[in-house]
């Protein structure tokens, strides 16, 4: 294995592909469900989320879908990282992700440092999340990284809607 | 006579690139194929010795420009057995020859409840122009089914066939590699009064191909998978339906005359082909074919089927838990090889392959309906062809060995 491949495939990753957390359906309602797809491969992926609309919380999360295992690794990490955050805390870390996804990416491109998208990061705990960044050197798995995270922002945002 | 496999090696100068330092694996022709030495001669010479653009002027590169790109259309004709060089229309893929049939025969013949008859087994660019002529004009689709060996299920054939306009049907998937028998099918669509389109983008490059033998009414095929540059392509259309036809785009070169109350369109083939074309493509897509020709297409096939079952053998021994989708009979299916390891994604395994300079397609291949049928998001898919070898098979079996070890659950 390449220095690459290993920073693709971390061990952090692999345990998350090889045991997916939250896994499963939430019953719809009082839960949403959103799809999220990536034509590129073919990946899906539902996103079932409880709001607490009280508190303002992702009281429950559940997974399904299918994927490689960077899709499976980051919609894992996703919802270990997001139940039981507060639905701003969430909408944080979807940002923080998304710009540690972009950074490198502008990087590569030679565009600038990328600092306007550091503020996104800025006191945001990425933990195991980060493991992921190893992804941005191979930019077709990009999306691969990215899909349950946009899922996730949408269901955000249909949760939103309905509890209004 | 068997190809001399280490001498074509010699003419294709992408195949020498070194990847992490390895010479390059390239087993994704099903995708679009490498250009041998002479084509990208061809090409350059054009633009460098004698280009203009065709059918215009009068001078003599302009002259010169015309005669190549018209030759390159009778090389066309000549591969497939057309009657006519008329008969083979220049498009940019196999994908616009498609479209240009649903565009031009579609909307002029087909209304509202009207029957095209498709397989599970076609690519999305044989199934999105069909189905944006259903939401237009309300026409109906039916679809062949596929058997567990991976062939078409030919059992209902009739009852589906009952009343349709067209059949549209894949000489060779994409995805299985299965090849099918077209005359059979041509014979029972115009029994219903049918007509056939036959995709042949992955048929062409790799077997004989005659269009009349076939008894085709419409076939669609690109150059950049024969050997060809990207860009263009070809429709061959009986010259009768041509004729009938509308035109498809309008512009400069479809016309004979134009007024300022209307037009009349060219002669066959200009008649589809409004504007100017891909000139170097076509000449390159020229050269392309006599590199073909001259190999000889049976000797083409049998190296290609010689290898497929290589492969097959080797992947089936080598790997009891991996799947392949397709015959596992050489002799009905081509070089596209899908396959599988079970609980490992196709893009994991395609990602561990590079490390090895293995260049292996990933995906659902543009046949998403086929890939819900048999169940799965992706497969992984290599695929052969006429530069390709037995030590490039066995370095494909290593690298996946070592990539199913590492992705093992």
């Amino acid at each position: 294995m390449s220095s690459n491949l290993e920073d693709l495939y971390r061990e952090v990753i692999l345990d998350h592909y090889r045991s997916p957390r939250n896994r499963g359906e939430l019953p719809v309602p009082p839960a949403t469900k959103t799809e999220g797809f990536n034509p590129l491969c073919g990946d899906e992926v539902a996103v079932y989320l409880e709001i607490d609309s009280a508190t303002d919380t992702v009281r429950d999360i559940k997974i399904e879908g299918q994927g490689c295992s960077i899709s499976q690794a980051s919609t894992s990490m996703m919802s270990a990282a997001v139940k039981g955050k507060t639905v701003d805390g969430a909408r944080q870390l979807i940002r923080a992700f998304k710009a540690l996804m972009s950074i490198h990416e502008h990087k590569l491109e030679g565009e600038g440092d990328g600092s306007d998208l550091a503020a996104d990061l800025e006191g945001v705990r990425l933990g195991d999340l980060e493991a992921l960044q190893g992804v941005v050197k191979f930019p077709v798995r990009i999306k691969c990284a990215t899909l349950a995270w946009n899922t996730l922002q949408q269901g955000l945002d249909e949760a939103g809607d309905s509890s209004i | 006579m068997a190809l001399d496999v280490d001498k074509i090696r010699l003419d294709f100068p992408a195949l020498t690139r070194q990847i992490h330092g390895q010479e390059i694996v390239y087993l994704d022709s099903a995708a679009s194929s490498q250009k041998p030495e002479s084509v990208l001669q061809a090409m350059d010479a054009a633009y460098r010795t004698s280009y203009a653009n065709v059918h215009r002027g009068v001078y003599q590169t302009a002259e010169e420009t015309t005669a190549a790109f018209e030759a390159s259309r009778a090389k066309v004709a000549r591969f497939i057995n057309a009657r006519s060089a008329s008969e083979v229309v220049f498009v940019r893929n196999a994908t616009e020859a498609i479209n240009l049939v649903a565009y031009s025969w579609g909307r002029a013949n087909l209304k509202q409840g009207d029957v095209v008859v498709l397989s599970l087994m076609e690519h999305h660019a044989n199934i999105v122009p069909w189905h944006m002529l259903a939401e237009e004009r309300g026409i109906e689709l039916r679809w062949i089914g596929i058997t567990d060996d991976f062939r078409l299920d030919l059992t209902n054939l009739d009852e589906l066939l009952s009343g349709a306009r067209l059949l549209a049907i894949s000489a060779m998937s994409n995805v299985l590699g299965t090849i099918n028998e077209i005359r059979p099918l041509a014979d029972a669509a115009h029994d219903h009064d049918a007509l056939i389109l036959v995709d042949a983008c992955q048929y062409v490059p790799h077997l004989a191909t005659d269009v009349r033998a076939w008894d085709a009414d419409f076939v669609a095929f690109s150059a950049h998978k024969m050997l060809g540059p990207s860009g263009i392509g070809g429709l061959w259309a009986r010259a009768e339906l041509l004729e009938g036809m509308p035109p498809f785009l309008g512009g400069g070169e479809m016309i004979r005359d134009v007024r300022q109350d209307g037009f009349t369109t060219n002669d066959l083939p200009w008649k589809f082909e409004a504007g100017t074309p891909a000139i170097v493509e076509a000449i390159g897509w020229g050269a392309a074919i006599d590199y073909l020709a001259n190999l000889g297409m049976a000797d083409v096939r049998d190296h290609e089927e010689r290898l497929t079952r290589y492969a097959l053998d080797a992947l089936i021994q080598n790997f009891p838990t991996m799947t392949i989708y397709g015959p596992q009979d050489a002799s009905i299916r081509g070089g596209a090889i899908s396959f599988l390891f079970d609980g490992i994604h196709a893009h994991d395994i395609s990602q561990v392959l590079d490390e090895r300079a293995v260049c292996v397609r990933a995906g659902h291949h543009c046949a998403k309906p086929l890939m819900r049928h048999i169940g799965v998001p992706a497969t992984s898919r290599a695929s052969l062809y006429i530069y390709n070898t037995e030590s490039e098979v066995d370095t494909l079996i290593e690298a996946l060995a070592k990539a199913e070890d590492f992705f093992r659950i």
